[in-house]
């Protein structure tokens, strides 16, 4: 047996062959098609969002009748559109761990940095590839639920709302862009823990734990802290309407957005430097 | 061509790579011998760049491996621990990694076909045998025909006919020019495919020679002889660093000196020899001999037996 029989040798110009960012995306993007996981998070996301909405007004829809006037008045169309956004958050913030730390579980992570020793372009090929493909799944998947929950909503005069109304579209698009970013944040944590299940619970002990934990705090204090934590920053970009403490759409929405970015720089420094 | 110029890598107290130097030279195949845990992976790890060196420096074909624009086209490696998604079929496996570097779909294809994966190409890699994950690993390390390959005691788990494939793959692949650089614990297996041995333990460097070198070496000038005057060619050849020892009838066993040497004596005295054979000591224990001292991980005496 002739052991490189049939094998080609590879041309050696300077300008071939070498590691760019962009070749470094369409790896990455040909990892994350390539996975189970990444499918059926991304399938659960999309089904979350467009579902929970349409089943809250299917229900709204059919006890209207018998909702006395306050619970009526409890009810507001962008919430039950927006409602699945709650829900899938879970899903992408889980996508978003393991595209980086299931690398680290099987030992991807090693064939990845061998090929791309200088490591950055991974984290940034993942993170942009990541979220663009959230980013072109959840816009439409908002719009669909916003559009048909209002078309169940139709007999409700009430209860329709113009996506031309100030700060409705505002609010539709921001929960995709809500969404995406808590991937983004999801997976710069991922990278900074390395672990799929100790990713996770980091995310969700920062995105569910310590919030309600502020109401133990005295209100003044309350106040003063929970619009800067994340979730709470973030969610501005969905909510319609903010309360007196909370920050402007566009100032939580950039906090959040800065958060992801400082999670992500410390994961940069890190994957430099540490071993593998 | 590797240079390792004094390596050295600790993890916490533990040193796992000593003050280690050695080049490795393009156009043979130079065996990585040690026993389990002596920092073989590890070298080949602080190659990669993996991990970082504690102190000590070392570049693969000039230049550290960080600062080649073309990574996979300087070296392809194995590594020992598994390094694939299990998720992920080794057709994407190795598509990613040709993408990093604009390798086209042509030459992955190439690859599963020449490691003989075609058939299950489709199937996720967590499902293959270690056998078909090692012929997966040697795709992934020669998909960017490297000028340099390395790789971490590629015939575990290999069948004989996967270790024979193994053994006319690496000797093809340093006839082309290239640095073939292979670890194992296993000193039959290196004799039969290196020409060149780099033996280390505990971390440090024990021996860097030839393979003939080492295993005359390590023979230590053993010599059979068969003749029917045992007596007096006992006499004629006794001297300080001689020994000579009768194993059966009309058969002795002379170390201390050469084939050569007990010969011409014997001719001097017309002594008759039936045989005169140099005997090579055993590769494992040349082995065993060097590395004693060296092996981390001896079995203890239980604690109770000396009490």
């Amino acid at each position: 047996m002739t052991s490189l029989a049939g094998l080609e040798r590879l041309p050696r110009e300077p300008h071939t062959g070498r590691v760019t960012q962009a070749r470094v995306a369409l790896s990455e993007w040909t990892k994350l098609r390539s996975l189970r996981s990444t499918r059926w998070s991304l399938l659960a996301a999309i089904v979350l969002t467009i579902g929970f909405p349409l089943l809250f007004a299917a229900i709204t829809s059919s006890h209207w009748g018998s909702m006395s006037p306050h619970e009526r008045a409890d009810r507001h169309p962008l919430d039950i559109a927006l409602a699945g956004v709650n829900v899938s958050q879970l899903a992408i913030a889980v996508l978003g761990a393991l595209v980086i730390t299931g690398e680290y579980s099987t030992g991807m992570i090693r064939a990845s940095f061998s090929a791309v020793p200088k490591r950055l372009p991974v984290l940034w090929a993942k993170t942009g590839v990541f979220a663009l493909v959230t980013f072109l799944l959840m816009l439409p998947s908002v719009l669909i639920a916003f559009f048909g929950s209002q078309a169940i909503l139709a007999r409700h005069h009430i209860l329709q709302i113009s996506f031309s109304h100030p700060g409705v579209a505002r609010s539709v698009i921001g929960g995709a862009v809500y969404v995406v970013l808590v991937g983004i944040f999801a997976l710069g944590i991922g990278a900074l823990i390395r672990n799929t299940a100790g990713g996770i619970a980091t995310f969700a002990g920062i995105f569910f734990v310590i919030p309600p934990l502020m109401n133990i705090l005295p209100s003044s204090w309350n106040d003063a802290i929970s619009p800067y934590l994340p979730s709470e920053a973030g969610r501005q970009l969905f909510s319609l309407t903010q309360d007196a403490h909370s920050l402007s759409p566009l100032w939580g929405g950039l906090l959040f957005a800065g958060y992801c970015a400082v999670v992500l720089t410390f994961a940069a420094v890190l994957l430099v430097r540490r071993d593998t | 061509m590797i240079e390792a110029q004094g390596l050295t890598k600790n993890y916490g107290d533990r040193v796992a790579v000593d003050d280690l130097s050695f080049t490795v030279q393009p156009g043979i195949v130079t065996g990585f011998l040690g026993p389990n845990g002596s920092g073989k992976s590890t070298t080949m790890r602080l190659i990669l760049e993996l991990d970082r060196p504690t102190a000590g420096d070392v570049t693969v074909n000039g230049k550290h491996y960080r600062d080649h624009a073309a990574p996979l086209h300087e070296v392809g490696a194995l590594l020992e621990a598994r390094s694939l998604h299990t998720g992920r079929s080794a057709y994407h496996h190795l598509l990613a990694l040709a993408q990093t570097h604009g390798i086209g779909r042509r030459r992955v294809d190439e690859l599963i076909d020449l490691v003989g994966l075609h058939d299950v190409a489709k199937k996720r890699a967590g499902q293959f045998s270690l056998g078909m994950g090692q012929r997966l690993g040697i795709a992934s390390a020669l998909l960017g025909d490297p000028a340099t390959v390395m790789l971490d005691e590629p015939v575990n788990g290999l069948d004989p006919e996967g270790i024979h494939w193994m053994r006319t793959l690496l000797r093809g692949l340093a006839a082309e020019g290239r640095t073939v650089f292979v670890s194992s614990h296993l000193m039959s297996e290196m004799a039969l495919t290196a020409d060149h041995l780099i033996v280390i333990g505990r971390g440090r460097k024990i021996a860097d020679m030839s393979t003939r070198d080492f295993l005359s070496q390590a023979s230590g000038n053993v010599v059979h002889v068969r003749t029917s005057q045992q007596g007096e060619l006992e006499a004629q050849l006794v001297g300080p660093d001689v020994a000579v020892k009768a194993l059966e009838l009309e058969l002795l066993e002379v170390r201390g000196l050469t084939a050569r040497q007990i010969g011409e004596a014997a001719a001097r005295n017309q002594i008759v020899l039936y045989e005169l054979t140099p005997q090579q000591a055993s590769l494992e224990e040349a082995f065993m001999n060097l590395t004693r001292e060296d092996v981390e991980f001896k079995s203890l005496q239980p604690e109770g037996a000396t009490a």
